[in-house]
C-alpha cells in the first residue's frame, strides 16, 4: 500500500475539499468584507454591534449557556446512572437515548408545541391534578426547553463515554485510600470525565447558539435569535454581505470552541 | 487469642445462582504472608475483596482487631489494597497518587512531602514523583500502587495478583522486592495468586482454595510435601497421583505392588489416593524395583530429565538427573517417606477439610 | 434506595425524550385534522399518505438524495482514506483538518457557505446543489469511520498477499478492502441518516419547487402539518426500529452495523479527534 502512487487516490477529495469546504469559507469572508459593489468594508461585520444584532447575539448566548448549563445537568447523573447503578445491558440503555434521533428533528421539536400549547397535554395534566396551568409556548423557556430537548444526546454521549469508560478499580481505590463519596467524585470521577464533559459543551453549545429553527418553531417567531437573523438576511433579504459578516462573527464562537475542545483531546491522551 | 488480626467466620458469597464462597472459615495472624492460591474462580479474590469491604458478604462475619467490620465501607478500614491492573489514577502525578490517601485524611504538607519520599525510597523509585502514571513501565507502577496503599500504614495489605500483567524476569525480581518490603514494613500481607511457584517462594502460609472452599492450609513445605487431597496434590507442582488401598498402617498397595511408607491411622484395606512427586520416583535395574516399567518418552529439562515411565498400565512421570533410553525397562523405587497417602474425596466437591497448625 | 432514585431518575429523562414521538405516533391515528383535541382512532393519513404526491415527492427525493450522498460520499471517502494512509503525517493531519472543519462547524454557517458558493458559481439551485452540499457533509463520517480501521489494519496481511503473488490492486481488492467493509458499511450508514435528516444546510442549497421532507415540514409548520407527514414520519421510525432489532439479534453483524446504533455525528468528531492525535 506505500506505492508512491497510491496517495494520489485521496486526490478526488482533496479537491472536493479545497472546493466544498475552503473556498466556500473563503467566500463567506469575502462577502463579509466588502459590500455589494465588491469594495472593502468592515460594516458588515461591525454591524452586529446594531441594536437588533446585538440583541439577538447576547440573547443567543444566553439562551445557549443556559441549555448547555441544563444539559450537563441533566445529562451529568444520568451518565453516572447508566454506568453504576444500571449493570444491565447498558448499550441496549444508551441506545434508547440515542433512538429518538432517527425521528425528523424538526417534527420532533413541532411536537413540544402540541405538549405545550395552552390546551396541550401538560396543562390537560396539570387542571386534572388542580395545578395552575403553564403558559410558556411561544416564550423563551420554550425555546431553551426545545434546546435541550434537540441537543440533549449530544451531551448524553460524551459524558457516559467518560463516565462509563472509568475503570471500576480506579474508585475502589480511592474508597480503599480512605476516599468517601464527595472525595471520590470531586478527586477522581469528575477529573477524569472532563475531556467528555467539554466536548459535550462544546456540542451543545454551538448548535444552541446558531439555531434558527428551534426559535421558529418554539418562540412563535416573536423572538428573533442570531441565526434567525442570518437566515432571514440570506433567504428574505437576499443581503448575502450582511449575513455574511454576521456569519463571520459567528464563526469566531465556533473556533474558540474548536480550539478548547482540541486542547482537552490532547491532554486526554497525554 | 490476641493472634487473629483477621478473622473471617462462615462466609457465604454467590453471584445469582453460583455459590462463590460456601461457610468459609479462615483467620490471618498479624505481620503474617499470607497467600490465598487457586485456579481462576476459586473464590480467592472475593476473599480478599471482602476483607478489603469491596464486596459484603451473604452471610458471616469479619472481625478485625476483635470488631466486626462486616459492614464498615473500605474507606474506614485500616487495610489497603494494592489492585491488579494498578489502578493507578491516571490525571494525577506519581507523587499526587501517592499523596491520594494521605490528603484525605487531612496530612500537613510537610508530612506527606515526607511520607513520598520515604515511600518512593522505599520501592526504588527515587526522582519519579512528578512523571504520570502511563509513562511508567508495568513493574514501575506497580511499585507505585504498593507506595500508595503502605504510605498509609494499614495494618493488612492486600495484593490481588499483583505481578499478573508482569513479564518472568520481572516477576521473579518484584518477589524478592514484596519478601524484602513485607520485612521493612512488619505488616501483615494477604496475597491471591494463581501461580504456586509465587505462593511457594514468598509465603509464610498458603491457604489453597478451590471451587470456593479452602482445601488445605499450612507452611509452603506442608503443602508442596504433605498434600492433604488430590486437588492440592495436582495443583501444587508434577504430581503422580495414584489409586491405592491401605493394607495396614505403614503399607500401602499400588497397581498390585506392596509399598512401605510412614503413614498411619487410615485403617485396614481401605481405598485411598497417593501422591508421589516425580522427583521422589527412584529409577534402577528392573529386577531391585518395587515394580518394573518401560521408558516411554524422555525430555531433557536442564537441571534434570522428565521421563515418562510406563507401569503395570499406569504413565508415571519422573524427574532425574540421570537419564534412560526410551523402551529401556527399569525398576521404580519410592522411598517410604515420599509416598503421600490421602483420604478419598467425600463427594465432588472436596468438602475443605479445615487444619489450621 | 440509591438504584430505586437512579430507575425513577433515568425513566423521567426518557419520558422527555419520547413524549413528542409518543404524541406525532398518537396525531398520525388522529380522525381530526386539528392536532388540538384527539378526535377518534383512524387509518385514512396513512392511506392517503400514498396518494399525496407532494409527500410522496418529497420523500422520494429524500430517500434518493439519502442514497447518492451517502453512496458517493462513501467511494470519495474511502479512497481518501486509502491515499492518506500513503501519505507523510503531516500532510494526513492537515487532510484529517480540513475534514473536521464541517463536523464542528455550525451547520448554518456551512450552509450559507456553500450558497455562497453555488451563487459565486452561478449554479440553479436545486437537486444538484443539494446533492453536492450533502456529499460534503456526509464524507467526514465516512473518513473518520473507515481511518481508524485503516491504522487497525494489520499491514503485514496486504505484504503476504503480495508475497504470495497477488497484484498490488488484487490485493487490495481482495485482502484489504474485506477488512475495512464494515467501517465502510458504517460510514454509509451514517452518512445515510445524517443526509435523512438534514434541515439547515439543505434549507440554504435548494431551489423553488424543490423539498425534501425536512424542507417540507418546515414550510408547512406556520400554517399547519399535514396529518399524513406524522404517518410518514412514524412508518419511517418504526422501520428503524424494526431494523436496528434485526441488527441487534444477529450476533454476526452486531461488530459492523450494530456499532452504528450509537454513534452519532458528534460522538465520531470526540472519539477521531483522541484518535487522530495519538
Amino acid at each position: 500500500m506505500n506505492n508512491k502512487y497510491t496517495r494520489y487516490v485521496a486526490a478526488p477529495y482533496l479537491i472536493w475539499s479545497v472546493g466544498f469546504i475552503i473556498i466556500p469559507l473563503c467566500l463567506v469572508l469575502y462577502y463579509a468584507f466588502t459590500n455589494a459593489d465588491g469594495a472593502f468594508t468592515i460594516d458588515n461585520v461591525a454591524d452586529i454591534i446594531s441594536y437588533v444584532n446585538i440583541k439577538a447575539l447576547l440573547l443567543s448566548i444566553a439562551f445557549s449557556l443556559a441549555s448547555t448549563l441544563l444539559c450537563l445537568l441533566i445529562a451529568y447523573p444520568l451518565a453516572v446512572v447508566l454506568s453504576s447503578v444500571i449493570s444491565t445491558n447498558s448499550s441496549i440503555l444508551s441506545l434508547l437515548f440515542i433512538l429518538p434521533m432517527w425521528m425528523n428533528s424538526l417534527l420532533r421539536t413541532y411536537a413540544w408545541q402540541n405538549i405545550l400549547e395552552r390546551k396541550g397535554v401538560i396543562n390537560g395534566f396539570l387542571t386534572a391534578l388542580n395545578l395552575p396551568p403553564l403558559y410558556i409556548i411561544n416564550k423563551p423557556p420554550a425555546i431553551l426547553l426545545g434546546m435541550v430537548y434537540d441537543f440533549l444526546p449530544f451531551m448524553i454521549l460524551p459524558v457516559y463515554n467518560s463516565v462509563s469508560r472509568i475503570d471500576k478499580d480506579l474508585i475502589n481505590a480511592a474508597r480503599d485510600l480512605g476516599a468517601g463519596y464527595r472525595d471520590i467524585f470531586f478527586r477522581v470521577i469528575w477529573p477524569l470525565s472532563l475531556p467528555g464533559v467539554i466536548s459535550g459543551i462544546t456540542m451543545v453549545f454551538v448548535p444552541s447558539l446558531t439555531t434558527f429553527v428551534i426559535s421558529d418553531i418554539l418562540g412563535g417567531g416573536k423572538i428573533l435569535l442570531i441565526g434567525n437573523v442570518i437566515e432571514q438576511l440570506f433567504t428574505q433579504d437576499s443581503d448575502w454581505n450582511a449575513g455574511a459578516g454576521l456569519s463571520a462573527v459567528l464563526m469566531i464562537f465556533i473556533v474558540i470552541s474548536m480550539v478548547i475542545t482540541s486542547k482537552y483531546d490532547k491532554e486526554d491522551i497525554r | 487469642m490476641q493472634d487473629k488480626l483477621i478473622d473471617l467466620q462462615h462466609i457465604t458469597k454467590s453471584y445469582g445462582s453460583s455459590t462463590i464462597l460456601d461457610d468459609l472459615n479462615l483467620y490471618i495472624r498479624e505481620n503474617e504472608f499470607v497467600t490465598l492460591l487457586g485456579p481462576s474462580g476459586c473464590g480467592k479474590t472475593t476473599t480478599l475483596r471482602i476483607i478489603g469491604g469491596f464486596e459484603n458478604p451473604d452471610s458471616g462475619s469479619v472481625i478485625f482487631q476483635g470488631k466486626d467490620i462486616t459492614s464498615l465501607s473500605p474507606n474506614k478500614r485500616e487495610v489497603n489494597t494494592v489492585f491488579q491492573k494498578y489502578a493507578l489514577f491516571p490525571h494525577m502525578t506519581i507523587a499526587e497518587n501517592i499523596a491520594f490517601g494521605l490528603k484525605i485524611h487531612k496530612k500537613s504538607t510537610s508530612y506527606i512531602n515526607d511520607k513520598i519520599k520515604y515511600a518512593l525510597k522505599l520501592v526504588n523509585m527515587e526522582g519519579f514523583g512528578d512523571r504520570m502514571p502511563d509513562s511508567l513501565s508495568g513493574g514501575q507502577q506497580q511499585r507505585i500502587a504498593i507506595a500508595r496503599a503502605i504510605v498509609n500504614e494499614p495494618k493488612v495489605l492486600l495484593l490481588d495478583e499483583p505481578l499478573g500483567a508482569l513479564d518472568l524476569k520481572l516477576r521473579q525480581d518484584m518477589q524478592y522486592e514484596l519478601i524484602r518490603l513485607k520485612n521493612e514494613l512488619g505488616i501483615t500481607f494477604v496475597y491471591v495468586t494463581h501461580d504456586q511457584e509465587e505462593a511457594l517462594t514468598m509465603s509464610d502460609t498458603i491457604v489453597v482454595m478451590n471451587q470456593g472452599y479452602i482445601q488445605q492450609i499450612g507452611t509452603p513445605t506442608d503443602i508442596y510435601n504433605e498434600p492433604q487431597n488430590t486437588f492440592v496434590a495436582d495443583f501444587i507442582g508434577d504430581s503422580n497421583i495414584l489409586e491405592g488401598i491401605m493394607i495396614r498402617d505403614k503399607l500401602v498397595e499400588i497397581l498390585g505392588a506392596k509399598f512401605d511408607c510412614v503413614d498411619t491411622g487410615f485403617g485396614d484395606n481401605n481405598p485411598v489416593d497417593v501422591v508421589i512427586r516425580p522427583e521422589d520416583i527412584d529409577l534402577i535395574e528392573p529386577e531391585k524395583g518395587t515394580i518394573e516399567g518401560i521408558v516411554t518418552d524422555v525430555i531433557f529439562k536442564g537441571v534434570h530429565y522428565e521421563m515418562c515411565v510406563m507401569a503395570r498400565g499406569f504413565e508415571f512421570v519422573v524427574h532425574s538427573t540421570d537419564s534412560f533410553s526410551v523402551d529401556s525397562r527399569v525398576g521404580i523405587h519410592v522411598d517410604p517417606f515420599d509416598i503421600q497417602i490421602m483420604h478419598k474425596p467425600e463427594s465432588d466437591d472436596e468438602k475443605a477439610v479445615e487444619i489450621y497448625e | 434506595m440509591k438504584k430505586t432514585l437512579g430507575h425513577i431518575y433515568l425513566t423521567l429523562v426518557l419520558i422527555f425524550l419520547y413524549a413528542p414521538i409518543a404524541t406525532l405516533m398518537i396525531l398520525s391515528f388522529n380522525s381530526s385534522k386539528s392536532r388540538a383535541r384527539f378526535g377518534g382512532f383512524t387509518l385514512a393519513w396513512y392511506q392517503s399518505l400514498f396518494e399525496n404526491e407532494e409527500v410522496m415527492n418529497a420523500f422520494r427525493t429524500t430517500i434518493i438524495l439519502a442514497f447518492l450522498s451517502a453512496f458517493i460520499a462513501t467511494v470519495l471517502g474511502t479512497a481518501a482514506c486509502t491515499g492518506m494512509v500513503a501519505m507523510r503525517k503531516r500532510s494526513r493531519n492537515i487532510i484529517m483538518g480540513i475534514t473536521n472543519i464541517p463536523m464542528l462547524n455550525a451547520d448554518i454557517v456551512t450552509g450559507v457557505s456553500l450558497m455562497l458558493l453555488f451563487i459565486a458559481a452561478r449554479a440553479t439551485m436545486g437537486f444538484t446543489t443539494v446533492l453536492f452540499a450533502h456529499i460534503t457533509f456526509n464524507i467526514p463520517y465516512v473518513i473518520l469511520s473507515v481511518m481508524p480501521r485503516y491504522r487497525e489494519l494489520n499491514a503485514s496481511v496486504y505484504e503476504a498477499a503480495l508475497d504470495l503473488g497477488a497484484k498490488p490492486l488484487y490485493a487490495f481488492f481482495k485482502v484489504v478492502l474485506p477488512d475495512l467493509m464494515s467501517a465502510i458499511v458504517s460510514g454509509f450508514v451514517m452518512s445515510f441518516t445524517m443526509s435523512l435528516d438534514d434541515f439547515i444546510i439543505t434549507h440554504f442549497t435548494q431551489g423553488p419547487g424543490f423539498d425534501t421532507l425536512s424542507t417540507k415540514i418546515y414550510s408547512e409548520i406556520k400554517k399547519g402539518i399535514n396529518p399524513e407527514m406524522y404517518a410518514l414520519s412514524t412508518l419511517m421510525f418504526l422501520t428503524i426500529l424494526i431494523l436496528l432489532f434485526l441488527v441487534n439479534y444477529k450476533p454476526w453483524s452486531k461488530q459492523s452495523v450494530g456499532e452504528i446504533k450509537i454513534r452519532t455525528r458528534k460522538e465520531i468528531v470526540v472519539g477521531s479527534g483522541r484518535r487522530g492525535a495519538v
